[in-house]
């Protein structure tokens, strides 16, 4: 159900996302919800669809978003609510091994 | 073409040491500094914690909320994430499948050091090259590592 309450939110982009993004640092959005965020930022840089989401509209299992320290995962994934002052990060996983 | 990581003999002795500190088990952080063309500079490393405490030896996992706290700090001092270092216990300092397989950070560095009985051996770097999860790769480049300041 989209947030009946919106209001601009920062998304920082991770280095390897912002050739797909203007080559910004961070883009502005108007949004109530996580998913409205991510949606008006794919609706302003369409290249980053591919690089978020599987062909079925998943987000990609790599593919972490933060709403300021907190793993949307833990709160109500994309339905969680952003408010005044929230920032969201795109954080693509790192790990590895020998 | 010429793909390089450049950085000072602090930094580049400073993250060998990590391995060295947590040997046998795998080392791991964040290299900050600005994108240059095709090269990058890392002008500081952060250590971070490897959350793969069940298997250390060989698996090496960042917690998205530290690199996100090391994120906020670098972009207060102008600084951009350009990749990242681990460490091979005993193991050759290239790249595994698992690393390709978990490498996401397009145009970043994957630096990597071989620590052989607890001493860091050889240092090698990755650019992960594509642009896509279905054709990545990991290309060698050269470390240029300026002496350090006495």
């Amino acid at each position: 159900m989209a947030s009946s309450i919106t209001t601009m939110t920062k998304i920082h982009i991770p280095t390897p996302l912002r050739q797909y993004a203007g080559k910004q640092p961070a883009v502005e959005v108007k949004a109530g919800t996580v998913a409205e965020a991510l949606s008006g930022l794919v609706s302003q840089h369409p290249d980053l669809q591919r690089h978020l989401y599987t062909d079925d509209g998943k987000l990609r299992s790599f593919v972490n978003v933060y709403l300021n320290d907190e793993d949307v995962r833990y709160l109500q994934k994309e339905a969680t609510v952003v408010k005044d002052g929230d920032s969201i990060s795109i954080v693509p996983s790192i790990a590895g091994g020998l | 073409m010429v793909y390089m990581l450049k950085m000072g003999g602090q930094n580049y002795e400073a993250l060998r040491q990590h391995g060295e500190e947590t040997y046998p088990h795998e080392c791991c952080g964040v290299l900050l500094g600005q994108m240059d063309g095709e090269s990058r500079i890392v002008s500081s490393v952060a250590r971070c914690g490897n959350t793969r405490t069940d298997s250390p030896q060989n698996r090496y996992h960042i917690d998205p909320r530290e690199l996100i706290r090391i994120q906020r700090e670098g972009r207060e001092r102008g600084e951009d994430i350009v990749g990242f270092y681990h460490s091979h216990p005993d193991h050759p300092a290239r790249w595994s499948a698992t690393d390709l397989a978990e490498a996401h950070w397009f145009g970043c560095s994957y630096v990597i050091t071989s620590v052989e009985k607890g001493k860091a051996a050889i240092t090698n770097s990755f650019e992960l090259m594509g642009s896509d999860e279905g054709e990545k790769s990991l290309l060698d480049e050269k470390i240029d590592v300026a002496p350090s300041e006495t």
